[in-house]
């Protein structure tokens, strides 16, 4: 694209040590430089543990200041100024000014206890200066150009009075009240549902156009950045594995790295038998990627659990008697079929999680059936129940919280194991639980080790494996991948077909990437609002969806360069970009 | 090093993992003054312990020295300290000759008397003047009634911090993770016990209940589970609903099972804390109650009961037992609060 272009921005040789609690360093920036030109949009490419945050947080000079080392000779130049060497006042005038920034929590970076307008009107006034019936009638103005509805009104608002994409769209109001040169945006939509993300993207890069300005957008997700970045810095483990523009990061990736990330994402028009993962890349073979998979019901399957009509609503009390009920999941109904996988896709809200948590009774179902081998699960008192607890098993979203943080890795295999008298004494337990470790792809020694020692994908292994201990028919990934890396992720499927063909488990895959669900159902069912939407053979549904819901969903996904490719998904006209 | 790692399998097990009490004992011993209040702290406890079993200040309750021994390093010599008496006695006797023994009226009786005198001799060590330490009002060694005290006050402060810490928890426990009509229940008997201040709670217990250690103990467990009771319930409204609970509820694991291993471990850094400072509390509780006479019985000695005889003894001018039961109780009370601190920090759940 546009060549010599002036740099607004360039990062030079920035090394950032942590001084960890234990003395020891930790360097998190290995000598990374790069450049932000200006009126382009930078992508900052990285998985969890890059260094991409820090190095974003470096330049806002928002590191914590008591155990962060950055290296002498590094640089930070803005428009030829270190801005390494600044003062604390300095620095004030800068950020906001000429540098502004969006978080990824917009709930917990608008403070609520005031009005968004008074918010947006408060960084006018401390930076530009302006009086308050002045700055007022400006962040009318902005939250009118980041597109609020009802911008009138939604001033007087307080944060919690607004959705999600709404609240970061007055982040951005408030990021770019003052006309900085450049935004930095960080996350800006991995708390947003797809079709929020959607809008969210698309606002950022008309902005960009409309105000010349240069953005950073730090994201972990390579298929978010290929529709409007300009150039693109993959990063990992501190280091940069490979700068270009988008097209060349795009269409001819030099690094293995990058290679790898862009072929673990799991892709809509296509179904190989395992994802790529990043060691596929790492060896001296070129990778090449396996045959498709055949996916969908057939008319032979077996049928494991048929759910009739399920509901479920809470109750809320309203004032002194009224109360008022929310209906989380009205009249479902499916049927899954063993060794299979029924995917369930919907935003939040949708109701897909409590379907999931209804069925091994986390929550009681308000009405309906589900037929487990021909009895009713829900019908069943809870000691009749307790006995297919084993059999219908659910892995949680957080692999950071669901397992037990006082429990080594042996406690939280074996026990299952006990409550169900599986295995006649601890050392054949013992022994069981490290088979399934060997399945699940963790070293034999993990089993004295605590949940904290472990990664999040490790950790999610360890969850698997704890389903697993019980030999379930069902398991209920209720965004079981959502959490990880996409690298990790890739792991993490391979591993769940493995263990469906291997032991024929039924899947009920809970997700709101659709391209996740695309790869491992044979079915999919979309939710809307606590209702079946559509639900058909995974290809059928993508390849032509009926509802207008989906289609708005199925044009949502990003699609990173691969745009033309998957041209006919898109055929509704939400696709402008 | 992988090689020799998976030739010893025990070391690796041994050495590679720690669990969360072992990282907050590093972050602990990290902490100088938090380190140092420890071993104070386990100091105190040695000598409590020693106290308890009677091997150190046993003899406590002797009467070594005469009332109010005042304080002093320089011992004085026996034989100034001769009673003065038998000299008298002896002299005496020498020359005044009157009587033939047989002509005695009495002296029949007075030689079976002289004989018996050995018998009733008091054979016992002499009183000392002075102490090192001084003495109180009965003539007993101060520091060793203050290493007594402090060992009972210890035992009052441990042992009403682990019931009232058990009772709290166990309410706490219910009221948190059942919810309902049981939370409804017992957060009105709490907000009842809560209703009334503290101080009159205690004292119209222990004047029901008359004196004695275990009474004591009782009294303060009954009035002070009210703030643990609320710190559990809180937390187990909070873990209730985390997911590694409720995926122990999806492997089947029953209600006290989840309640009290996969819950109870994971505020255990909070009640280490919360047994800190109640200890800390009750031993001035238990000072207080003394000082007021509802405390220890008589035959027995705490810091209180020690601080309660300090008046009368100040206005005469013998300050030394007041003094040495303050230091030995602030030291005591300082090194506890420190040590909660550190704790505090060192166990703060940083789950990576």
């Amino acid at each position: 694209m546009s060549q010599n272009t002036e740099t607004l921005l360039s990062v030079r040789n920035l090394v950032v040590n942590f001084r960890q609690e234990d003395g020891e360093r930790f360097n998190a920036i290995k000598g990374v430089s790069f450049d932000i030109p200006k009126h382009r949009t930078v992508a900052l490419v990285g998985e969890s543990g890059s260094g991409k945050s820090v190095t974003s947080m470096a330049i806002m000079q928002l590191l914590p200041p008591n155990n962060t080392e950055v290296g002498k000779d590094s640089q930070i130049l803005f428009e030829g100024r270190n801005l390494l060497g600044l003062s604390g006042s300095e620095l004030r005038k800068m950020r906001g000014k000429d540098i502004a920034m969006i978080f990824q929590e917009p709930m917990s970076s608008l403070n609520p206890v005031f009005t968004v307008g008074d918010q947006v009107a408060e960084t006018l006034m401390l930076h530009a200066g302006l009086g308050r019936r002045d700055a007022a009638r400006r962040a009318v103005e902005l939250l009118t150009e980041v597109g609020l509805p009802d911008p009138e009104k939604k001033a007087n608002n307080y944060p919690h009075e607004l959705s999600g994409g709404q609240q970061q769209r007055v982040m951005i109001a408030m990021a770019i009240a003052c006309e900085p040169k450049l935004l930095i945006a960080d996350e800006p939509t991995t708390a947003l549902d797809v079709t929020i993300q959607k809008q969210i993207l698309q606002l950022i890069a008309d902005l960009q156009k409309k105000h010349g300005m240069s953005v950073l957008f730090i994201t972990h997700d390579l298929g978010l950045v290929g529709e409007f970045a300009h150039d693109v810095v993959v990063m990992r483990n501190g280091e940069i594995r490979e700068t270009g523009t988008v097209e060349q990061i795009f269409d001819s990736p030099k690094d293995s790295y990058t290679k790898a990330l862009l072929a673990c994402r799991p892709h809509l028009d296509r179904r190989p038998e395992r994802l790529a993962v990043i060691d596929d890349f790492l060896q001296p073979i070129p990778y090449a990627e396996p045959a498709n998979r055949e996916r969908g019901y057939k008319a032979d399957d077996e049928i494991v659990l048929e759910v009739k009509g399920l509901g479920k609503s809470f109750e809320s009390r309203e004032g002194l008697f009224g109360k008022r009920v929310f209906h989380a999941a009205k009249d479902v109904s499916f049927k899954l079929a063993r060794g299979k996988t029924l995917g369930i896709v919907g935003e939040s809200g949708s109701g897909k999680t409590t379907v999931g948590l209804t069925l091994v009774r986390l929550h009681q179902a308000t009405s309906g059936q589900a037929f487990f081998n021909g009895k009713d699960l829900f019908a069943m008192s809870p000691r009749e129940f307790s006995e297919y607890k084993r059999r219908i098993q659910i892995i949680f979203q957080n692999p950071y919280a669901s397992l037990n943080p006082r429990f080594t890795v042996e406690q939280i295999l074996t026990e299952p194991m006990k409550l169900h008298g599986i295995g006649a004494n601890d050392s054949e337990r013992i022994k069981l639980a490290r088979d399934l470790l060997n399945k699940v792809c963790l070293p034999w020694n993990s089993l004295a080790k605590y949940p904290h020692e472990f990664s999040g994908g490790q950790r999610q292994r360890i969850a698997i494996a704890r389903c697993l201990t019980m030999k379930p028919e069902i398991l209920i990934c209720d965004e079981s991948v959502s959490a990880l890396d996409v690298s990790v992720q890739a792991q993490v499927l391979n591993l769940l077909q493995d263990l469906q063909d291997e032991f024929k488990l039924s899947y009920l895959f809970i997700s709101h990437d659709l391209a996740v669900v695309k790869h491992i159902s044979d079915q999919v069912m979309v939710m809307n609002k606590g209702e079946v939407v559509e639900q058909a053979d995974a290809d059928a549904i993508y390849l032509n969806p009926q509802a207008d819901y989906t289609r708005k969903l199925l044009s949502s996904i990003p699609q990173g360069r691969g745009r033309v490719q998957n041209q006919q998904y898109l055929k509704s006209d939400l696709v402008t970009l | 090093m992988n090689a020799i790692v998976e030739a010893m399998p025990g070391l690796q097990i041994e050495t590679a993992s720690k669990s969360l009490w072992a990282l907050g004992w590093q972050r602990l011993k990290r902490n100088k003054v938090g380190f140092i209040a420890l071993w104070v702290v386990v100091a105190y406890l040695l000598i409590a312990v020693g106290g308890w079993v009677n091997v150190v200040a046993s003899h406590w309750a002797d009467e070594v020295a005469v009332p109010y021994a005042p304080p002093s390093w320089i011992t004085k010599g026996k034989d100034e300290q001769l009673p003065p008496s038998k000299h008298v006695a002896v002299e005496a006797g020498k020359d005044i000759q009157t009587m033939l023994a047989s002509e005695d009226p009495i002296g029949k009786e007075l030689a079976a008397a002289q004989k018996n005198t050995a018998k009733y001799a008091d054979n016992s060590p002499a009183k000392r003047e002075t102490m090192p330490f001084g003495a109180d009002l009965r003539g007993r060694d101060v520091i060793e009634k203050t290493i007594k005290g402090t060992s009972t006050s210890i035992f009052v402060g441990i042992f009403g911090a682990i019931l009232a810490l058990t009772i709290g928890t166990v309410l706490g426990a219910v009221s948190g993770y059942f919810g309902g009509k049981v939370d409804d229940f017992l957060t009105w008997f709490y907000s009842i016990f809560t209703s009334v201040p503290d101080m009159l709670l205690l004292l119209s217990f222990a004047a029901v209940s008359g004196r004695g250690i275990s009474t004591i103990i009782m009294v303060m467990a009954f009035t002070s589970w009210t703030g643990t009771y609320r710190l559990v319930r809180a937390e187990y409204m909070k873990l209730k609903n985390r997911e590694y609970v409720q995926a122990a509820d999806a492997i089947g694991a029953s209600h006290a099972r989840r309640m009290f291993v996969h819950i109870l471990p994971n505020i255990s850094h909070l009640l280490l804390v919360q047994f800190s400072l109640m200890t800390v509390a009750l031993i001035k509780y238990e000072a207080i109650l003394s000082f007021l006479g509802f405390g220890v019985g008589v035959r027995q000695v705490s810091l209180g009961s020690m601080l309660a005889e300090s008046p009368a003894e100040l206005v005469q001018g013998f300050w030394w037992q007041m003094v040495a039961v303050t230091i030995a109780m602030s030291v005591l009370v300082t090194a506890f609060s420190l040590l909660v601190d550190a704790l505090r920090d060192a166990l703060d759940p940083k789950v990576k």
